[in-house]
């Protein structure tokens, strides 16, 4: 339950910013104007979804020249689409703290 | 829940413990037991009974208890309520006592909802399975 999936999940609602997202994990690494052809939104409007992207974690920018490069960051993605497994984590901890106290509670 | 149950997510966590159920029962059942190894709780094995748990990362999750069979059963909803509807998590968890040859077999079920899945059927449906199935895929092959 902590802020960060929060983060990401408010990011990736936005649909346009989530298609930019998508296109990057499909197409790998793409600067912003070929971004801006694809999308149906101005350049400005692409770039400012970059940046949200960007400070989610969920994409990185790479300049070159003039140009900037951005790439998705998949990794960010983990928390989230691993709830189960995070889960099960809490749940697995839970029960080694209930073995502790079981223990503890033998008179 | 009216929602079909694949739109729901389950995790099942299971361990046999050298104690008898009635040991079990009371720590999952006595507030102060609770609070040593779940969290800090205003918990009362009532059907209907609505409690909080308190999270150290400071999260407060709104319970109802929905089954009680002492020594057996305990069920309860685990919801985290969010300012933006999307973002709520809805759960139920629940937890059966079975008796072995050396103690208790705990179950723990926790079947839901997750954010994003309450945010798909809110309103862009397909976009999101779409998107996660994708980046499953695609993670599974980066790994």
């Amino acid at each position: 339950m902590p802020n960060a999936d929060d983060v990401l999940f408010r990011t990736l609602a936005d649909p346009t910013r989530r298609a930019i997202f998508e296109r990057l994990c499909r197409d790998g690494e793409q600067t912003v104007g070929a971004l801006t052809t694809r999308a149906k939104v101005s350049q400005p409007a692409v770039s400012k979804h970059l940046g949200v992207l960007k400070r989610a974690g969920l994409v990185r920018d790479r300049h070159e020249g003039r140009q900037t490069h951005y790439s998705a960051q998949l990794s960010a993605l983990a928390p989230l689409i691993d709830w189960t497994s995070r889960m099960t984590g809490f749940w697995q901890n839970r029960f080694d703290r209930l073995e502790d106290l079981l223990r503890r509670m033998d008179q | 829940m009216t929602e079909p149950a694949v739109e729901t997510r389950t995790v099942v966590v299971e361990r046999e413990f050298p104690f008898p159920p009635e040991k079990l029962w009371r720590a999952l059942t006595q507030p102060h037991l609770i609070e040593e190894w779940l969290m800090k709780n205003d918990f009362d094995a009532a059907v209907g009974h609505r409690f909080n748990l308190r999270g150290e990362w400071g999260g407060v999750l709104d319970c109802e208890v929905l089954a009680v069979e002492p020594h057996k059963t305990l069920s309860y909803t685990w919801n985290h309520a969010h300012a933006d509807a999307a973002f709520n998590l809805q759960s139920v968890v629940t937890f059966t006592l079975t008796p072995t040859a050396t103690g208790t077999q705990l179950r723990m079920e926790q079947s839901g909802f997750h954010p994003e899945q309450k945010q798909a059927f809110g309103g862009a449906k397909a976009g999101w399975q779409q998107f996660f199935t994708k980046l499953e895929q695609l993670l599974a092959r980066a790994s």
